[in-house]
């Protein structure tokens, strides 16, 4: 036979081809799968946050919310510029830098705001991700897979607000490890985090943890039902939200 | 035919099966490996499945928890048997599994194997 | 043909031996990064990317170039290319390997690299980067390969070549397309949020690319017996000139807009750059600016232009050019001022430019490797050799007795 050996590589390649396409068995858990959600959980159709800027303007208030959540969820400590942070303060201009202008109210200009991940309806971090690791959930969170992000940083470049966070180091090295929140993981290094509005604690109920101890200062709640307490608060106050001209539609709204 | 360097080609061919075949040959005739001693909950006897189906498949069930529980925002699971449980590793399996290096480690620090979960979840022991 | 790698004159092997230890001192900042993480590197909260980044992006446009030679070849049936094409092939793979080496010295968590293929998303474009520059690479293996097997044979390239042959000239508009497409489409990076920035990334990479491979083939024809056709090496100055003026004029539009509209967030990135940075980073961006005209005035200037004396000095002087315009103004100037407008000043560390050395230096031992068989080739068919009088064999020569010669392309002699 001849060219007895390169018809023989040939077959081994076809079938070697063959076997790695062949149709693998499908790995369901005995077809439907077995979950649903908590029964304690709380719904809502698109969840957003108003924040009432006349009531919380302090840094050290601010900081108070920003410790008790970076607390909850294990957010570690890193000083400088490769920090780690999910709520933070920061001056107006910082805040909203396209509504500036150099006769605003002093009061207002003196205020000092928090700020945090928007969630926004048309998020470009959800956009760009290309794992589907930060990803748009049915009731508008954008929620993060620690366990698939691969940690590539687009997001970060696509988030018009910096509202995101890597792990450039490993994160326990920031962390006090006797006062760790033990219902709660850390993450690892080499991944992006950010703020996660509490979904693990939606999911029992609760509100989100800054919420609740910023004693009625933040509004949580659905944006599409008309009786939810932020549309009430929206109905009654005049509220902007961060650079609008991005077209994110932020879930975040401020009180001024 | 004649096969050139027949010896040293078969030579050769015994001892590198002899070498691939030593640990399990080592490990049966010695008595030397023991199963590794778990320790077991004190309160509970059944978890989320049998034991045996848990030995065969605690891999694949974390791996669809994770992301039922984070992906699809659905936290309750419902075993073979009817009963309801909440999906959380450090909430709920190490709640009866008190201590990750009596429990988790024993089996895998024999098979050789280095689990990514704890780069991230917090072992019940705690971290020091 | 690989053999062809393995053997050769002591200054190749020392060459070699030289890139490996620059390889192996560049992985141990690598083993470290691998270790310890990302945070040895200079890149903060606010700057996210960096030098990784902006080196790969340069690359692109570098893996791009070969389309230059590819093109006027395959298209317009342009002969002198001909045995260049397997060099601008031959870059454009090396280019392409060291482009995902960048991105996977970038990402945080190598080991899930292969999440961007178990979950693909068409609507990131990073996905589709990883798409195209794979995709490049494959086709320029094998039909540099594939070609470069037909010469030694004395064959002609088998036909069921060509469809792979015209795809890779799209393809290769399309790799930098869509590493721009990675910056343009961002709402918050108004550095970046520009519809001409896809078309500065392919005049900067037509200008940068083909110099970096007009370069390393001159210094290639100093070690070896192969010399470039006189009218491809012309034709390639002009096209690398041509480029150069509209990278610079795409760049001039930028601050037309920039400041007659006197926007904010148009304006504040060019006048960080320019202005506010460091001294050492501002003075680097006048470079830019210098360089870039003073190679303008070589490469326009015929004169000057057909002065091979003078031509590796301006594209040297072109290349560090558009690299500091593209691998280090464009991420910089991208993240600062940051959403806050804030400055938040990057540099890189010893650590990241060390890996980066590895990478480039990885990079060069393929373009070293892969151009020894290409020249060896050559050589053995008898190809673009050069001859005594100094011309190359693809031109005529036409020497005086006292040993003046004139090297005439062919088809200027076929003409006269």
């Amino acid at each position: 036979m001849k060219n007895s050996r390169r018809t023989f590589i040939k077959l081994a390649g076809i079938a070697a081809a063959g076997l790695a396409l062949a149709p693998k068995k499908v790995l369901a858990s005995e077809g439907h799968a077995p979950v649903k959600a908590n029964p304690t959980a709380i719904h809502a159709k698109h969840w957003a946050m108003v924040i009432d800027t006349t009531k919380l303007h302090t840094a050290e208030a601010i900081d108070k919310l920003a410790a008790i959540c970076h607390h909850t969820h294990n957010v570690p400590h890193i000083e400088g510029k490769q920090e780690v942070k999910w709520l933070w303060h920061d001056s107006y201009p910082h805040t909203f830098p396209e509504q500036e202008n150099p006769h605003l109210a002093e009061e207002v200009h003196e205020r000092v705001f928090p700020l945090l991940c928007n969630h926004c309806e048309n998020p470009p971090c959800v956009r760009v991700c290309p794992t589907k690791a930060t990803f748009q959930r049915p009731d508008g969170i954008v929620a993060m897979d620690y366990h698939r992000c691969i940690g590539c940083r687009y997001c970060m470049a696509g988030c018009p607000y910096g509202s995101r966070s890597f792990n450039w180091g490993e994160p326990r090295l920031g962390l006090d490890l006797e006062k760790l929140n033990p219902e709660f993981p850390t993450r690892m290094r080499g991944v992006v985090e950010k703020c996660n509005f509490c979904v693990e604690r939606l999911a029992v109920g609760k509100e989100p943890a800054c919420v609740e101890a910023s004693e009625g200062a933040m509004h949580f709640g659905d944006l599409k039902d008309p009786d939810s307490e932020v549309r009430k608060v929206l109905r009654e106050k005049f509220t902007i939200r961060r650079k609008p001209s991005a077209g994110t539609e932020p879930s975040v709204y401020y009180i001024i | 035919m004649k096969m050139y360097n027949g010896f040293a080609i078969v030579a050769g061919l015994v001892i590198f099966i002899a070498m691939l075949t030593a640990p399990f040959a080592l490990g049966t005739m010695t008595k030397q490996y023991k199963e590794p001693e778990l320790k077991l909950p004190k309160n509970e006897k059944e978890c989320i499945e049998s034991t045996e189906w848990m030995r065969a498949n605690h891999m694949q069930l974390l791996n669809e928890w994770r992301d039922w529980a984070l992906r699809d925002g659905k936290r309750t699971y419902t075993n073979h048997k009817g009963k309801e449980f909440t999906i959380s590793l450090q909430n709920t399996c190490m709640k009866c599994h008190t201590s990750k290096a009596d429990f988790c480690d024993k089996c895998h620090n024999d098979a050789g194997v280095s689990p990514y979960c704890w780069d991230c979840h917090v072992q019940p022991e705690g971290l020091k | 043909m690989l053999e062809l790698a393995l053997k050769g004159s002591k200054r190749y092997y020392g060459w070699i031996a030289f890139l490996l230890v620059l390889i192996g001192i560049g992985s141990t900042a690598l083993i470290d990064q691998w270790m310890h993480g990302l945070k040895i590197t200079g890149m903060s909260r606010d700057v996210s990317w960096g030098f990784y980044i902006s080196q790969f992006t340069y690359l692109v446009g570098l893996a791009a170039s070969g389309v230059m030679i590819v093109l006027p070849n395959y298209f317009h049936s342009y002969k002198a290319n001909k045995h260049m094409v397997i060099f601008g092939e031959f870059m454009a793979i090396a280019a392409c390997i060291m482009c995902l080496l960048f991105i996977v010295v970038d990402i945080g968590q190598p080991t899930r690299m292969m999440n961007m293929i178990f979950h693909p998303t068409p609507n990131s474009i990073l996905f589709w980067d990883m798409i195209v520059l794979n995709g490049y690479l494959f086709l320029n293996l094998l039909v540099g390969w594939t070609c470069l097997q037909a010469d030694r044979q004395h064959l002609p390239h088998p036909k069921w070549l060509k469809p792979f042959i015209y795809t890779s000239i799209i393809w290769a508009f399309s790799i930098h397309t869509v590493t721009a497409f990675l910056y343009q489409g961002l709402p918050g990076r108004h550095y970046w949020l520009t519809a001409i920035l896809a078309a500065r990334f392919l005049a900067s990479a037509f200008c940068s690319g083909p110099a970096i491979l007009l370069l390393v083939m001159m210094l290639t024809e100093k070690f070896t017996s192969f010399k470039m056709a006189k009218n491809a090496v012309k034709t390639l100055v002009k096209i690398i000139a041509y480029a150069m003026c509209v990278n610079m004029f795409f760049f001039a539009l930028e601050i037309f807009t920039s400041f007659y509209s006197n926007m904010p967030g148009h304006m504040h990135p060019i006048l960080y750059l320019f202005e506010h940075a460091s001294t050492g980073l501002v003075t680097l961006m006048w470079t830019f600016i210098a360089f870039a005209a003073i190679s303008i005035t070589l490469l326009v200037t015929p004169r000057f232009r057909n002065n091979l004396k003078l031509l590796p000095w301006t594209l040297a002087i072109l290349i560090v050019a558009t690299w500091i315009d593209k691998g280090l103004g464009l991420l910089i100037g991208g993240f600062n001022p940051t959403p806050f407008e804030t400055i938040t000043p990057y540099w890189p560390t010893v650590k990241e430019l060390m890996v980066s050395l590895m990478v480039y230096s990885i990079g060069a031992l393929i373009v070293t490797v892969l151009f020894k068989i290409a020249t060896d080739v050559k050589a053995e068919v008898g190809h673009s050799q050069k001859l005594e009088c100094g011309c190359s064999s693809e031109d005529i020569c036409e020497c005086t007795p006292e040993g003046d010669c004139d090297c005439v392309s062919e088809e200027a002699a076929a003409e006269a």
